[in-house]
């Protein structure tokens, strides 16, 4: 394990971007994000940012492709935002185990090459959280924030900052940085873990298996109810994956873009056919059903849900997964 | 650099059809001229015009037929109304195919095989169909039932007239809504008109068209008594990848872009009812 003070960040922090884009989260509490560093920048004092990190590895709007329209020919030009090595510091155990989610999706065959590429650029380097929020629930998820996983893991303990490798590429990260010395990270005290309000939320009553109950399970009703449609919970998300491809007609061409989309909006399944989804209930229950029991019935048990907390913090109407969690394995208990 | 599925290829419009006043069937080439990839029937493609949009189709043409691909499209929206519009040599944009298609060489081997359409539901049929027709005697006995509005709205009747009906072992019944004048065959909606043949239930039913057809023509299959694990259908819902990414296409934990869009009815009644 590495060390260094926490007065050489500053040093820490150049000696990566020499190499590498840094992004680190900066700003402060309620927009925090994860921002380029350049000299002066600063740690944020926030527990996470506002956006996740998932915006470094699958962004909000990218290039698919170009093309150029000629009478009737057609000419498909490759044009990718260019995927360069960077580093991406101070991901929480949450945001980190988001990125294993997203891979399942994104890098089964046919694998997505414009998320694998970043993915394949970044090196992850989390931090152990200390001092977690009251809307926090990683641990009722199996997550451990102390020991985040990433390429490295950093503790800030008693002055210092503590610096493991986990991975090759961690690694190298590492054996990069002369300016680190060799160091043993004590002890943490975990009871501050144990006293979190959502540390015992009970997923039992959702997983692959109970499809057909929890679908039709008459609670949606009345949960969705006060739903806006704003999507502000799925642009927070960190597992958040359902995206839309456009045309922008530039003039000279046409640029084809992904971009995220929401399944709370309405236009999303909208079909010159119909609606499958026609209210605010069946767009609801999908969001919710898709973290809690079909992506476990694609993935093994694994939920779709990191325990972040963002949605309890943003949602305009204060409705969220804890909500629903509750709501619904309430009604499934015999 | 590695193929991404979302960058499609250049092909070209060698032909249009006009079916009905609202469907054409468009025949798709690569820009060599060859057929621009290989499908099982039953499967989809995404086809685009820069600018205009993206959109999936069910496959028209029979894998057997090993010169170009067919998609006979209804003109309903923004894609369509422009593919509409456009003549033969046009260049479009094509990726596929997508999804996993009907079971011809293994469940559907040695059945008996009753096609249910209604209007441009047959699309995706044509394909199995034109595929058992080269395969005949891998299949039992086969019936398709055909209707539409009225005759003009019959997508494919030229084929229908020249070459299913004149084929020994192949029994074509067609139907409209309402009579006309021109018309001699069977009158009345396609539900009615398959309880009406009364098939035996051991055949194998494959069945596309819209939702009311669907609805009304399983009412009548159930109360004859026929198996749910015996009836097919294709689905179709909005896509924007055809990947199971974008997050649009999904029936429960199924996505009809890769798991679809052919299932048994069976497998949809384990699925919540959203489609």
């Amino acid at each position: 394990m590495k060390k260094l003070p926490l007065s050489q960040l500053d040093a820490l922090f150049a000696a990566i971007a020499e190499k590498r884009r840094l992004y680190i989260p900066a700003g402060e509490a309620g927009t925090a994000s994860f921002t380029p560093w350049r000299e002066g920048l600063k740690l944020t004092d926030a527990l996470n940012t506002a956006r996740s990190a998932k915006d470094l590895f699958f962004p909000q709007v990218e290039n698919l492709a170009d093309f150029k329209v000629t009478g009737k020919q057609i000419q498909v030009i490759e044009n990718r935002d260019p995927a360069e090595p960077f580093v991406l510091f101070g991901v929480r155990a949450c945001d980190c185990r988001s990125f294993d989610i997203l891979d399942k999706v994104f890098l089964c065959d046919p694998v997505d090459t414009y998320y694998q590429a970043r993915r394949e650029q970044g090196t992850v380097v989390t931090l152990a959280c200390t001092e977690p929020e009251e809307t926090c629930f990683c641990t009722a998820l199996g997550i451990d924030p102390t020991d985040p996983a990433g390429d490295v893991t950093a503790w800030m303990a008693e002055g210092f900052l503590y610096l493991r490798a986990n991975t090759a590429r961690g690694e190298e990260l590492l054996s990069s940085l002369p300016l680190l010395e060799e160091g043993e990270k004590p002890e943490q005290d975990r009871s501050v873990f144990e006293k979190l309000p959502l540390r015992d939320l009970d997923w039992s009553a959702f997983g692959g298996e109970r499809m057909m109950e929890r679908f039709n399970a008459p609670q949606w009703a009345s949960l969705a109810e006060s739903c806006l449609g704003c999507g502000t919970c799925t642009f927070v998300c960190p597992t958040c994956q359902c995206y839309d491809i456009k045309d922008f007609n530039t003039g000279g061409g046409v640029k084809r873009y992904r971009c995220w989309d929401s399944c709370m909006y309405s236009d999303f399944t909208l079909m010159s056919a119909g609606q499958p989804r026609p209210t605010q209930l069946e767009r609801f229950r999908q969001r919710f059903m898709h973290k809690l029991v079909y992506y476990p019935a694609n993935h093994e048990g694994e939920f779709g849900c990191v325990g972040c907390g963002r949605c309890l913090q943003k949602c305009p109407i204060s409705m969220n997964i804890v909500k629903v969690a509750r709501a619904l394995g309430e009604e499934a208990k015999p | 650099m590695r193929r991404e599925a979302l960058i499609p290829q250049v092909v070209q419009v060698t032909d249009i059809r006009r079916d009905t006043p609202d469907v054409k069937t468009f025949r798709v080439v690569d820009l060599d001229g060859r057929k621009p990839f290989l499908h099982i029937p039953g499967q989809c493609a995404m086809l685009s015009m820069p600018g205009v949009g993206e959109a999936l189709f069910s496959i028209t043409s029979s894998p057997t037929n090993e010169d170009y691909l067919e998609f006979s499209i209804k003109k309903c929206g923004c894609v369509t109304d422009w593919l509409h519009a456009i003549e033969p040599g046009q260049q479009v944009t094509l990726r596929g195919p997508y999804g996993n298609g009907f079971p011809v060489d293994t469940d559907f081997a040695g059945k008996d095989l009753v096609f249910v359409a209604g209007g441009i539901g047959l699309a995706p049929l044509r394909s199995v169909i034109n595929y058992v027709r080269c395969y005949r005697d891998r299949y039992g006995t086969v019936d398709i039932v055909y209707g539409s509005r009225s005759k003009a709205d019959l997508v494919d009747y030229q084929e229908i007239l020249d070459e299913w009906c004149s084929e020994p072992g192949i029994s074509v019944h067609l139907t409209i809504d309402n009579p006309q004048p021109d018309w001699d065959g069977h009158v009345g909606f396609v539900p009615n008109f398959v309880k009406e043949l009364g098939f035996d239930t051991g055949k194998t039913v494959v069945m596309c068209g819209p939702p009311i057809m669907i609805k009304f023509t399983l009412a009548g299959l159930m109360e004859q008594g026929f198996p749910r694990d015996q009836i097919y259908t294709t689905l179709e819902l909005r896509m924007k990848c055809g990947l199971g990414r974008c997050g649009r296409c999904n029936i429960g934990d199924k996505y009809v872009c890769k798991d679809g869009p052919v299932f048994r009815l069976d497998q949809l009644d384990q699925l919540p009812d959203e489609y």
